[in-house]
């Protein structure tokens, strides 16, 4: 600890010489100092820094899909909604991305719709119902399921709940919406229950007491008092976990089938945005029009999570505003 | 808090009192909800343990894949793994702690740089990992990488998908969380020591660096594990950035390609030539990245439910 020693340093000095001496020490001192926040400052930058690149260089290598004439011929914003067939590859290539979209929606629409409402409930229980024995062993193992790797669940989805689900529906294909729908819920139910259970929590006890003691019941105080104090966080919860439902890869990737089927039926096989980028990258040209619409493809990733990111933070925002307000 | 506040709260509440005759049917079935979340992990880990753990000999853990992958271990995969996560926590933690002790300790909270930080912090923290992974190929290898090549007159070397890069995807995929835990962790250190050591005559940086970093350690060491036991999982980011199929050699410099147990299992569960043969190394090696993130997490679990406790014995 070479610290220590000029901390302890304190004795008074004498003479001019050690006056100059503790002088240009000082400036030295002040200097490495400046030089030491300089370093801090530029190490904050880096999260800057980083979400600046990851825009520009996204953008950069979408770009051709835009203003490049030689792409522009196979892949533009004309032609990827001119057909409804995603065919990149072949001798005639077709990118049309209306599939994606469709199949995107699909798998999420049926993630939220299991994800929502498992997480709202556990999180009113955990923090309105459950004993405090009972909460402790709840949420480690909320923490558990966050920690399981998505290629875990994608796995998971694949050989085993595929199986079930399949047994269950009556699908055609085994790999299909609902089988991806569900496994990609497990994968966004941590994030709505700690973003919602938090929200919870953060209601200033007096709200529930003055409420039980009207006479309301705790379900009453949960649903009509706990639960719109806490609106908002609840909100930001359902939507941080919708943006990670968009953008999730591993899981819809090895559950869905990735037949790009434009349908209403959620039992059909699907092909995701984010699951098209993994599988097909890794063997284009680079430089190629496929290249450029896949990077495209993740630029609309890119834009529709930042915005509802965006949006999430504006919610945490007024909650905390409201809750302090109050 | 004001009267009316509670007043509007409560309005809603007015017109249920009375027929609150489903209340307690409700209230169990948010425990259901609950119980529901608890089975489907039991389910999951149970399943992944029963069918994984007769794979897991010293065999499996310490060989090569052999035959085309359908028999064999999977030490490649997991060697490849360890320098992977090593190398981000290397490139990770330095910036990381930096930005955290910034946040706290210099920047004035209202400052527009300061803001700028934290919304990129929370932003970054929601890109989805595929974008990474597209970045990660844009940046790393198309620009940086082939410059590199240029520069240095080499052929390809750097500008291909590589451990340096994947490392570095993984890094900023992880700056987040390394910098939000750190920062709750200097957060814990009692204000009346940074004044005392203030008092003292210590610089800022001397407080820091002697007093509360020291303090701040075991929150800084969770979000490190933390951002291990996630840089182990992630699979997306380093499709495109590094990540082989198949190698028969380990990688030895930062320019060579890697096995990965998370792309491992990708590969073997969608790509194998004979699924039942596979499949029990399958369950194994998902057994072995699942007991890997599962350790990483744990601790980091433990460290930080410390650390708030000390935080609320504070008061």
């Amino acid at each position: 600890m070479s610290g220590t020693a000029s901390l302890l340093d304190t004795e008074p000095r004498r003479g001019t010489l050690a006056a100059l001496g503790s002088v240009a020490r000082r400036r030295a001192r002040r200097v490495r100092e400046a030089m030491i926040a300089g370093l801090l400052r530029g190490c904050a930058f880096s999260a800057v820094a980083g979400l600046l690149l990851i825009i520009v260089f996204v953008l950069k290598e979408a770009m051709p899909v835009l203003f490049d004439a030689a792409t522009r011929k196979e892949a533009s914003l004309a032609a990827y909604f001119a057909t409804s067939m995603w065919q990149p590859v072949g001798d005639i290539p077709k990118y049309g991305i209306l599939p994606l979209l469709v199949g995107t929606l699909k798998v999420v629409v049926v993630a939220m719709a299991f994800a929502i409402p498992v997480g709202v409930m556990a999180a009113v229980f955990a923090s309105e119902f459950a004993p405090a024995r009972i909460r402790e062993a709840l949420k480690p193992a909320v923490e558990m399921l966050a920690g399981i790797p998505s290629v875990v669940l994608g796995f998971f989805a694949l050989i085993v709940m595929a199986s079930w689900v399949q047994a269950i529906t009556g699908a055609h294909s085994r790999l299909n919406a609902v089988n991806a729908g569900l496994a990609l819920g497990l994968g966004v139910i941590p994030t709505i229950f700690s973003v919602s259970e938090d929200a919870l929590r953060a209601v200033p006890r007096s709200y529930r007491e003055a409420s039980l003691a009207l006479g309301a019941s705790r379900w009453a105080t949960a649903w009509n008092v706990t639960l719109p104090a806490a609106g908002a966080g609840v909100a930001a919860g359902i939507l941080l976990g919708l943006a990670r439902a968009v953008g999730e890869t591993m899981i819809v990737l090895m559950a869905s089938g990735n037949a790009a089927i434009v349908s209403r039926d959620l039992l059909d096989s699907v092909r995701t945005l984010s699951a098209s980028i993994a599988a097909e990258l890794a063997e284009v040209v680079v430089g190629s029009p496929h290249y450029a619409t896949l990077f495209f493809l993740g630029a609309i990733l890119f834009a529709t999570t930042f915005i509802i990111n965006v949006v999430a933070g504006l919610f945490v925002e007024r909650l905390r505003r409201r809750l302090a307000g109050a | 808090m004001t009267t009316e506040a509670v007043g509007t709260l409560l309005r809603p509440l007015t017109k249920t009192l009375g027929r609150d005759w489903s209340g307690k049917s409700l209230t169990w079935l948010t425990a259901l909800a609950a119980l529901l979340i608890v089975a489907m992990v039991a389910v999951i880990l149970g399943q992944i343990a029963w069918f994984g753990a007769p794979t897991l000999t010293w065999e499996f853990l310490s060989t090569a894949p052999t035959q085309g992958m359908t028999a064999g271990g999977i030490f490649p995969a997991i060697f490849g793994t360890a320098v992977l996560v090593i190398l981000m926590v290397v490139a990770l933690v330095p910036f990381g702690v930096g930005a955290a002790i910034y946040l706290h300790e210099y920047a004035r909270p209202d400052a527009w740089f300061t803001r700028a930080v934290r919304f990129s912090v929370n932003n970054l923290a929601g890109v989805p990992s595929i974008v990474f992974g597209l970045f990660g190929l844009g940046f790393f290898i198309q620009f940086l990488g082939r410059n590199i090549d240029r520069a240095l007159g080499l052929d390809v070397v750097w500008g291909q998908p590589a451990l340096i890069w994947a490392a570095l995807t993984l890094a900023l995929l992880n700056l987040p969380v390394v910098i939000v835990t750190s920062e709750e962790a200097l957060r814990t250190v009692p204000r009346e020591m940074r004044e005392a050591s203030l008092a003292l005559g210590a610089t800022r940086w001397q407080t820091i660096r002697n007093v509360l970093l020291p303090q701040a350690m075991p929150g800084i060491l969770t979000g490190a594990i933390l951002s291990v036991a996630r840089g182990a999982g992630e699979v997306a980011p380093i499709l495109f950035t590094g990540a082989a199929y198949y190698l028969p050699y380990l990688p030895g410099a930062p320019t060579d390609q890697f096995m990965e147990l998370g792309y491992h299992i990708y590969v073997l569960s969608t790509q194998s030539p004979d699924i039942d043969a596979t499949k029990p190394l399958l369950y194994g090696t998902v057994l072995v990245l699942l007991l890997l993130t599962m350790l990483f997490n744990l601790t980091a679990i433990v460290l930080r439910t410390r650390m708030r406790a000390r935080l609320a014995g504070r008061g």
